[in-house]
């Protein structure tokens, strides 16, 4: 079959390789329909996710048919047309039955490798390095999903792929981001990043109640979705102080939460992003932490940041005494996928939310090449690349 | 296995004891015949000499036996005598020839090879008394690997104690463990295999069978001899069991075995934690957790042809 593989530094081919295969019993196959290039792929890209192995098989938001099942998966059937989260969950152990899904304690079979850089594992992700499991990912024709019948979520006919495809991961995403901002009425909400995940973070902060909310960007066409299709207010971080402009939009209190829909290769406008990027060349520091710094500066006394965007290592300079002194609190993970796929799938249904205003580009498969250097550069007012095997 | 080797190794020194009383007593009782033999010139100076080495050899003798073979210092005792006889010999060559120098060095030959004896007597020695010495560059350490872990799992003790006890269900989750064959009572045969896939079988006896703990002890003759305890403990909050598993071996070889197991990559605390990882998710999820390659970072996360289904995962 054809698959999107990791060749190397900004160094993607579509290949031949195996089909898979059923290894486990709870293992199913699915024929991919619909998959998309995430944000978070682009640091695969770039290099800065370590244990990548040249060959391996990227891509971890899909859906499509099932077209075999192993033998104790009683709940899933050949033919049943499926959403699969990104983070691989048993759901027996204590953290899955606790809904902490992406802490699934028994699907990283790497897990002493994650141990090393973090201190314990999280779950085993598809298509997302060998620290995080090794797991064959799904930019390609067919995937091999273990624990199918923990993961897979049915979606009816009616609704077509590009309507439930981000059910996978962006829209649960953006959506316990804004949960975890613990946003109370009136709230204003501060979002960095206006791609694919700040688009659905600012929604979905309206959806649970917030008064107003800010996306910061430097990109117009990015910046104008947020405001046609999202509903926010917009900063151009090129053009304005956004601590300042934060400043006057809360009469002087600072939002009530940020979210960091930007993550670890962070642009600045300022002499952070020099220092950032000298120091991860050098590999002195393993990410760009500029917006997560703003974020932290600008939330109000108290307040709640919300950290959506991908991070891997160490960053440096941290602002840990505006935490400490200001009585802040810190929310992040990875997206609990499975906990949201349910929810989220009634209020497409319902209506209050249509996923399909972030995709700009459509192509096959086999220009995934093309997708991932246009989405990584933001040519062509690219926000978001759907590929069809 | 280590009482019979610690008896070979103090009866070795034992002999070399009774060998130095020996020959001390020669050496003070006949110095004439013992120059002679050895082809040193037979005048005052070497005679007095002799009984000097005499009066030690008796002394080191006395002293091995009296601290029954099991004192290595006595036996390093005998390892410097030894380099003393032979310095004097090699002097006493150089200003010898023709018959009387081939004797010479016949002698030195033979307290050669008693000088081999006295080194292995004394590791030996040292080694099953694990002290250290003063003739002993580094201390010298117990061979033994001991390692501990600890995991939670999702059941209830007794379901985990269930688990265990099932003999065969072993090698489903420890990966070097090859089976597990109950014999009667409380014996039963294990077979491993070890760094470079070699064999190891030994027989265990459980000392200890109840839902709370597990333990064990191997026989004598073991190729590895081991012993463990496997606790079944509840987990605070309902979370269910806490596992740990204590286990101490002996690999062969003592500390070179040891280093020479981690030249294979093969680290005793690593691998009793991965299996336990694998036990959690076994009884957990009913699979173990794969993707092709294993955890080597040597081949890229994509399917992998040809594989046939492993269910239970044991590999």
């Amino acid at each position: 079959m054809r698959a999107t593989c990791w060749m190397g530094t900004r160094n993607v081919q579509v290949r031949s390789v195996p089909d898979p295969q059923i290894l486990n019993p709870r293992d199913a196959i699915v024929r991919v329909t619909s998959t998309a290039i995430c944000g978070s792929d682009v640091h695969l890209y770039d290099g800065f996710i370590p244990t990548m192995q040249r060959g391996d098989v990227l891509g971890h938001e899909f859906m499509g048919e099932v077209v075999e099942v192993g033998e104790a998966v009683g709940n899933l059937h050949v033919g049943d047309r499926v959403v699969v989260p990104f983070p691989i969950a048993c759901g027996h152990c204590n953290m899955c039955e606790r809904e902490m899904y992406s802490l699934c304690e028994n699907s990283n079979p790497n897990a002493s490798m994650a141990e090393q850089l973090w201190g314990y594992s999280p779950c085993g992700i598809f298509g997302y390095s060998h620290m995080l499991g090794g797991y064959a990912g799904g930019q390609a024709e067919y995937v091999r999903v273990p624990f199918a019948d923990v993961g897979p979520l049915k979606v009816p006919d009616h609704l077509e792929d590009e309507q439930v495809l981000f059910l996978s991961d962006i829209l649960p995403t953006g959506y316990m981001a804004a949960e975890n901002c613990n946003i109370q009425p009136g709230d204003i909400v501060a979002v960095w990043g206006c791609g694919p995940v700040g688009q659905f973070a600012i929604k979905s902060a309206y959806l649970l109640g917030a008064e107003r909310v800010i996306g910061i960007d430097r990109f117009e066409y990015r910046m104008r979705i947020a405001r046609e299709r999202a509903g926010a207010e917009t900063i151009n971080y090129e053009e304005t102080d956004v601590w300042d402009a934060i400043r006057e939009m809360t009469g002087g209190r600072g939002a009530d939460a940020c979210i960091d829909a930007v993550g670890m290769e962070a642009h600045a406008a300022n002499a952070w992003h020099i220092y950032d990027k000298a120091k991860t060349m050098m590999f002195m520091e393993t990410e760009r932490g500029a917006a997560l710094r703003q974020a932290i500066m600008c939330v109000r006394n108290g307040g709640h940041v919300s950290i959506a965007g991908v991070y891997g290592g160490f960053m440096d300079k941290f602002p840990i005494g505006a935490i400490v002194n200001r009585s802040l609190t810190i929310k992040s993970g990875q997206t609990h996928v499975h906990r949201y796929m349910r929810p989220l799938l009634e209020r497409i249904e319902a209506g209050d939310i249509d996923p399909r205003f972030i995709i700009t580009h459509r192509m096959n498969l086999s220009d995934a090449p093309t997708g991932y250097e246009i989405f990584r550069d933001k040519e062509d007012e690219c926000l978001k690349v759907v590929l069809k095997p | 296995m280590r009482a019979q080797q610690r008896n070979a190794d103090t009866a070795l020194a034992k002999g070399l004891g009774w060998f130095s009383i020996g020959l001390g007593l020669a050496e003070l009782g006949a110095p004439t015949s013992v120059a002679r033999l050895i082809g040193v010139h037979d005048d005052d100076g070497a005679r007095n000499l002799l009984r000097t080495y005499g009066l030690r050899e008796v002394a080191n003798g006395v002293a091995i036996l009296g601290t029954g073979g099991g004192d290595a210092e006595w036996l390093w005792t005998r390892v410097a005598g030894d380099v003393l006889d032979l310095a004097t010999m090699g002097s006493a060559l150089r200003r010898n020839t023709g018959a009387n120098a081939r004797k010479i060095a016949v002698g030195m030959a033979s307290v050669a090879g008693v000088l081999v004896a006295d080194v292995i007597a004394a590791q030996r020695v040292a080694g099953d008394s694990g002290r250290a010495n003063v003739f002993e560059m580094r201390p010298r350490q117990r061979t033994s690997i001991r390692v501990s872990k600890t995991f939670t799992i999702n059941a209830a003790p007794d379901e985990v104690y269930s688990f265990w006890r099932q003999l065969d269900n072993l090698p489903r989750f420890m990966r070097h463990l090859e089976s597990v064959e109950p014999l009667g009572g409380r014996i039963s045969h294990w077979v491993a295999r070890g760094p470079a896939g070699v064999r190891v079988e030994w027989d265990a006896e459980m000392i200890e069978d109840s839902p709370q703990r597990i333990s064990w002890r191997s026989l004598e003759r073991a190729d590895v001899p081991n012993s463990g305890t496997v606790d079944f403990t509840p987990a605070p909050g309902g979370r269910g069991t806490e596992l740990r598993v204590r286990l101490q071996y002996d690999p062969p070889g003592g500390k070179a075995g040891k280093w020479f197991a981690r030249l294979f990559g093969e680290e005793p605390a690593q691998q009793l934690y991965d299996d336990l990882r694998r036990v959690k998710s076994l009884i957990e999820t009913g699979e173990i957790p794969q993707t092709p390659g294993r955890s080597s970072v040597v081949h890229p996360a994509q399917p992998h042809a040809g594989r046939r289904r492993a269910a239970g995962g044991r590999r």
